[in-house]
């Protein structure tokens, strides 16, 4: 039982990291002057809607978190809905962070939310699809020992190492990236 | 914990950082002195036997061989870019692009010729400007006589040809307007701020340049062309926008020619050179290695041009323009003639003579500069000085003798023109070894010094952290970890100064007392080292629990490890260029991710949730503690605050797109008067707002209930210093031309003002240091009445306040007591604000100090210290809230990363009152609160431009980091 969660496991993190992958690569054969560095606005629209498509593929297909009970079609709409809002609100807030972390307020606006957007969908949307809108929930999963099962310590990981991914990101940026040998 | 030790080891502490500090700026930033004095046409230079019946009117120490002058500077004209090597096949953008000065070299080989012209560092614009002009070597810092003004103080050629009556016209880079005010007959001056402007300066000056040139009305004209450097910052040398540059160039100095007149001497002259990616400022050999073209339509030099362009100090151009153009050289210059130019059309001999004349009047002008140098100054090796003192008094006897002999034609020709070489090149020798002497003590850096001063500040951080780590120690302690490195230091240094008395040598005392720093350290490591196995067995005689106090420590290392990861970070980032520019950003950041982080580790460890009962367990959720919600705000308010505070930046010119915040302009200074009033209401209503936020806090916590005179001072005094302020602001920011008869008032006010805010702060802080105590006891005994209780002994410092309370406590219980005993206790004592007893006193220190910093900075950057008290009260809202929430009771001891957190804020808020680590951002306007512009000393301005400048330093870390802890005892 455990060895075939951790294959299933390992078998959606790497199908993640493919997607990543394919999304920085196919889109050049479909669109003339696409790069990453070039279009960043394109890519990060097509990074963060591809994984959460298929983060919630993913999670029609695996069914990580068994529901103890059946519940009803209305019960499950709101469910949906209280996601996106969810979702919405998440990527506000870390809007609203970036900015407080000194990211310019009006100019480049666009870039800031994408980003947001980007690692909402790294963090919040993981938790969403494996949680559920339940923020006690999150709050377990989140602390020590909080996590129950392999899918629980999994997204721990993965979120906890986003949010630090994009912390590290800002190290590079006083650097002289406007001299010819940086490109 | 006695007293004496406490300050003997904090006043020790600040001997080493001094002394650490002191010896890594004696190598580091380079200084002399500028001397007031300036040449005149009637000094005694010219020998009464020679000619000076025949020197031509207009003419002073040396014949006149021009009127005419024409400087061109193009700034950043590498030699590379100058020089022309037709069998290059495939040249770079940047070369071969001068073919013009090639083909005058070439045609007219007596008329023109190349050199290298060799800029002394520093290599930035005003330094070789400064250099350019006074022969001398501009270091970092000029000390001069007159404080926050760029104008060059030292005598300079301009103003050599200004009080000769010459008229110089300017064009070009606007530099030159702050540096010499007043100074030109006509001038047309072009922006130089922007860097990515290729175009602005050179066009103007080429709209202008050949028509002032046709009319005739100068003797001097300087061109400052800024385009090719400015191509350089943009594009870098190799680039074809380069290329455009020097052909522009090029064409300019083609039609310059055909405008000059016979009489006019011209000279092109890079100040700098540049590096591979466009840079200047160092003194690499591509920064260092600058052109200089010399030309005129009379022949100039008695040979042809030697075969590889020699190379000459930049220094070298000042005594050489001053004497061709018949001026005085500038006293300060100590260059030396550029002799080939002075020989003229005559034979070897009249020839030689003339040019031992320029060298003799050159050497008598260097060593009076010399000399009255080493009056005032003696950073200048003696004993160099006395050899370049023989060598001249030597040349100086020869060149007598040789006088004599030629008035009497007694030598031959060929016997006279050798001893005339073998003089001129004595007078070389000492011209040269003057200059190389005066470089050495100017302009280089001592990298064992520096290295030095590193060392010694690294192991005294080190030391205090070893000495916080044992501070609760017993006083053995002291006495081996304090006694004995202070007797050894004192050792060194006595032998020190026994070793220079003897050897006779000057004595330095900033060596000196590195020694004994570096002594007194290594006595503090070896007996800490002696004492730290005791310190050990003595814990370990207590039952081992290894197991567990490995765990414990692994833990104890791991809490550490972040925020001395942080602190580590920032300190290795003063080690990256890119990080240095950007540190105003890094620290609000580094600030905000430790706070973060703070909040993510108690989560992690559960503090935040409600301690899960059977039911939530079964269930798996968890929820939120109720005061959980205040943290939370608490951190976002800080982080608003962190943010805000980015709008009061000021800008490095390393960051062209940058523009300084609007905030940090003077009131003054604005057109619009509704905005001026808004914007004066707005901070006047600030200061009143921070007085009752003060007032209203005391009151809260029951401190100011006594009548002592402190109390007194913040009811009343508080108010008279913000009406102060405020009044001050008002005469300071009102437009100079629209009070009309009032103006002698209003000087009045200006001073006053800002004096009464002194006197009365400066009251504020010795009743603060004499009674520091804001506590009221009320005791209902004997009577209904109150009475004040007077304390056994007023304590006169914060040390005593440990002693203090216990009494007050004790005082208490034993009226208690008595009641008790007596029966039926009917009266009791009460006391007022015994709880925040420590805050109440840093907090009106606090206040009284950020008073006077607001006094000294620009109106509105009152806001920035408004949210500077405000991060730090939330910061230290935050530690207590989060200390009571991880269960953390010792009240005396502060965790590192508050420590950290709180020396974060002071550098960001360094920032945030508008100021940046490089010179032209000092806020100079400091020194002149409360003073009309004139010093007698420059301490007093020193001492007002250091506080403005480490405004943030002093409220934060100066008189807070041992109180932090107290004033989180209560807030």
């Amino acid at each position: 039982m455990k060895e075939a969660e951790i294959r299933r496991l390992l078998a959606a993190n790497l199908l993640c990291v493919f997607t990543i992958v394919l999304t920085a690569v196919v889109p050049a054969f479909f669109w003339d002057g696409f790069t990453i560095l070039g279009t960043h606005l394109a890519w990060l629209c097509i990074c963060s809607v591809c994984v959460s498509t298929l983060n919630i593929i993913l999670h029609l297909v695996l069914k990580p978190n068994l529901t103890p009970k059946r519940s009803s079609f209305a019960h499950k709409i709101s469910r949906f809905l209280k996601c996106c809002i969810y979702f919405f609100m998440s990527c506000i807030l870390f809007h609203a962070i970036i900015v407080l972390y000194g990211a310019p307020l009006i100019e480049s606006v666009t870039e800031t939310f994408l980003f947001a957007v980007l690692l909402s969908t790294f963090t919040t949307l993981q938790c969403l699809c494996m949680l559920g809108p339940n923020i006690q929930a999150w709050i377990r999963v989140f602390s020590k020992n909080g996590a129950m099962s392999i899918w629980e310590s999994s997204l721990q990981i993965t979120t906890i190492c986003s949010i630090l991914g994009a912390w590290f990101g800002a190290f590079p940026i006083p650097l002289d990236w406007d001299r010819p040998w940086q490109v | 914990m006695q007293r004496w030790p406490v300050l003997l080891f904090l006043a020790w502490v600040c001997f080493l950082f001094f002394a650490g500090i002191g010896l890594f700026m004696s190598g580091f930033l380079l200084t002399r002195i500028e001397l007031a004095s300036s040449s005149s046409c009637s000094d005694p230079f010219v020998p009464p036997s020679w000619e000076r019946q025949s020197l031509p009117p207009g003419s002073c120490w040396a014949p006149q061989r021009f009127s005419k002058a024409v400087l061109v500077i193009i700034d950043a004209l590498r030699f590379e870019f100058a020089h022309f090597n037709p069998a290059k096949a495939s040249p770079r953008p940047y070369e071969n692009k001068l073919s013009f000065l090639h083909h005058l070299v070439t045609s007219q080989p007596r008329h023109a010729r190349l050199y290298r012209f060799r800029a002394d560092p520093p290599t930035a614009t005003m330094q070789r400007i400064k250099g350019l002009t006074t022969g001398s070597l501009p270091t970092f810092i000029d000390v001069g006589s007159n404080f926050a003004t760029y104008a060059i103080q030292e005598d300079n050629l301009l103003a050599q040809l200004v009080q000769n009556g010459r008229r110089v016209i300017f064009m070009g880079d606007d530099t030159w307007e702050g540096l010499f005010p007043k100074k030109f007959f006509r001038s047309y001056f072009f922006p130089s701020f922007n860097v990515k402007d290729l175009h602005t300066v050179d066009d103007g000056i080429l709209q202008h340049l050949y028509p002032t040139v046709d009319s005739g009305e100068w003797d001097m004209l300087i061109a400052h062309f800024l385009g090719v450097d400015h191509c350089g910052h943009k594009h870098g040398p190799d680039h074809a926008e380069m290329a455009k540059k020097l052909t522009q160039m090029n064409e300019m100095l083609r039609s310059l020619v055909e405008h000059l007149g016979n009489d006019t001497l011209l000279l092109v002259a890079g100040d700098h050179g540049m590096t591979e990616t466009g840079d200047h400022g160092g003194d690499s050999e591509k920064e260092v290695n600058a052109a200089l073209f010399v030309y005129s339509k009379t022949p100039l030099f008695g040979t042809g041009p030697p075969e590889e362009p020699e190379a000459v100090a930049q220094v070298n151009l000042v005594p050489t323009v001053a004497l061709l153009l018949g001026v005085p050289i500038p006293y300060s210059n100590i260059g030396e003639v550029m002799a080939e130019l002075f020989s003229g059309d005559g034979d070897a001999v009249s020839a030689a003579l003339q040019q031992l004349l320029v060298y003799h009047i050159n050497a008598k002008q260097v060593d009076r500069f010399l000399h009255s140098y080493s009056l005032v100054a003696q950073d200048l090796p003696a004993e160099q000085l006395q050899h370049l003192q023989d060598l001249f008094s030597g040349a100086m006897e020869e060149h007598a003798q040789l006088l004599a002999q030629v008035q009497r034609p007694t030598l031959v020709p060929p016997e006279l023109e050798s001893r005339l070489g073998s003089l001129i090149g004595r007078f070389q020798l000492y011209l040269r070894e003057a200059r190389a002497v005066c470089t050495q003590s100017w302009a280089r850096f001592h990298p064992l010094r520096m290295v030095g001063g590193c060392t010694l500040i690294a192991a005294s951080c080190l030391l205090c952290y070893m000495a916080s780590e044992l501070a609760t120690a017993s006083d053995s302690f002291y006495r081996s970890c304090l006694l004995y490195p202070l007797l050894w230091g004192l050792v060194v240094a006595v032998l020190l100064g026994l070793a220079h008395a003897f050897t006779q040598n000057g004595l330095d005392l900033l060596l000196v007392s590195s020694w004994a720093a570096a002594a007194s350290q290594l006595g503090f490591f070896w007996h800490w080292w002696g004492w730290h196995p005791k310190r050990a067995r003595l814990v370990g005689s207590q039952p081992p629990l290894a197991s567990v106090s490995l765990r414990q420590r692994l833990q104890a290392w791991l809490q550490l490890a972040f925020p001395m990861g942080i602190l580590l970070f920032r300190c290795g980032a003063m080690f990256s260029d890119s990080f240095v520019v950007a540190e105003a950003r890094v620290a609000p950041f580094l600030l905000a991710s430790l706070v973060m982080l703070l909040i993510g580790k108690l989560h992690w460890d559960g503090r935040l949730t409600v301690p899960e009962g059977p039911k939530q367990q079964l269930l798996g959720f968890s929820s939120y503690r109720r005061e959980i919600w205040y943290l939370l705000c608490l951190v976002a308010m800080l982080l608003v605050c962190v943010r805000l505070s980015s709008f009061f930046h000021q800008c490095r010119e390393e960051i062209p797109q940058c523009r300084p915040s609007l905030f940090l302009s003077p009131l003054a200074s604005l057109r619009n008067t509704r905005a001026k009033n808004l914007f004066y209401l707005l901070c006047v209503a600030l200061l009143a707002g921070l007085v009752c936020a003060v007032r209203s806090w005391l009151r809260h916590y029951g401190n100011l209930n006594s009548s002592d005179p402190l109390v007194l001072f913040v009811r009343w005094g508080f108010p008279l210093v913000v009406l102060c302020i405020a009044c001050y602001w008002a005469v300071a920011s009102s437009a100079d031309d629209s009070l009309g008869k009032l103006q002698e008032l209003v000087q009045v006010a200006v001073v006053a003002f800002p004096w009464a805010v002194y006197g009365l702060a400066s009251v504020g802080l010795l009743l603060l240091l004499c009674n520091p105590m804001t506590v009221f006891a009320k005791d209902t005994r004997e009577s209904a009445g109150s009475i004040v209780t007077p304390y056994l002994g007023v304590p006169s410092s914060e040390v005593d306040f440990l002693h203090v309370i216990p009494q007050i406590y004790k005082r208490m219980q034993e009226s208690q007591k008595s009641c008790l005993e007596r029966g039926g206790c009917k009266a009791t004592v009460a006391a007022y604000g015994l709880g925040s007893v420590y805050s109440a006193a840093l907090v009106i220190a606090l206040t009284l100090l950020g008073f006077l910093l607001m006094l000294l900075h620009s109106e509105r950057l009152s806001l920035a210290f408004l949210l500077l008290f405000l991060e730090a009260f939330v910061l230290l809202h935050i530690h207590t809230r989060a200390r009571g929430l991880a269960g953390d009771a010792e009240p005396f001891s502060v965790p590192w990363y508050a420590v950290i957190s709180w020396l974060l804020a002071a550098s960001q808020f360094f920032y945030s009152t508008g100021h940046q680590p490089i010179f032209p951002a000092i806020h100079w306007n400091a020194a002149f609160v409360g003073f009309h512009l004139d010093h007698s000393t420059n301490l007093l301005p020193a001492v007002l431009v250091g506080a403005n400048t480490f405004a943030s330093h002093i409220l934060f870390a100066g008189s807070q980091l041992p109180s932090a802890p107290a004033l989180a005892l209560c807030v």
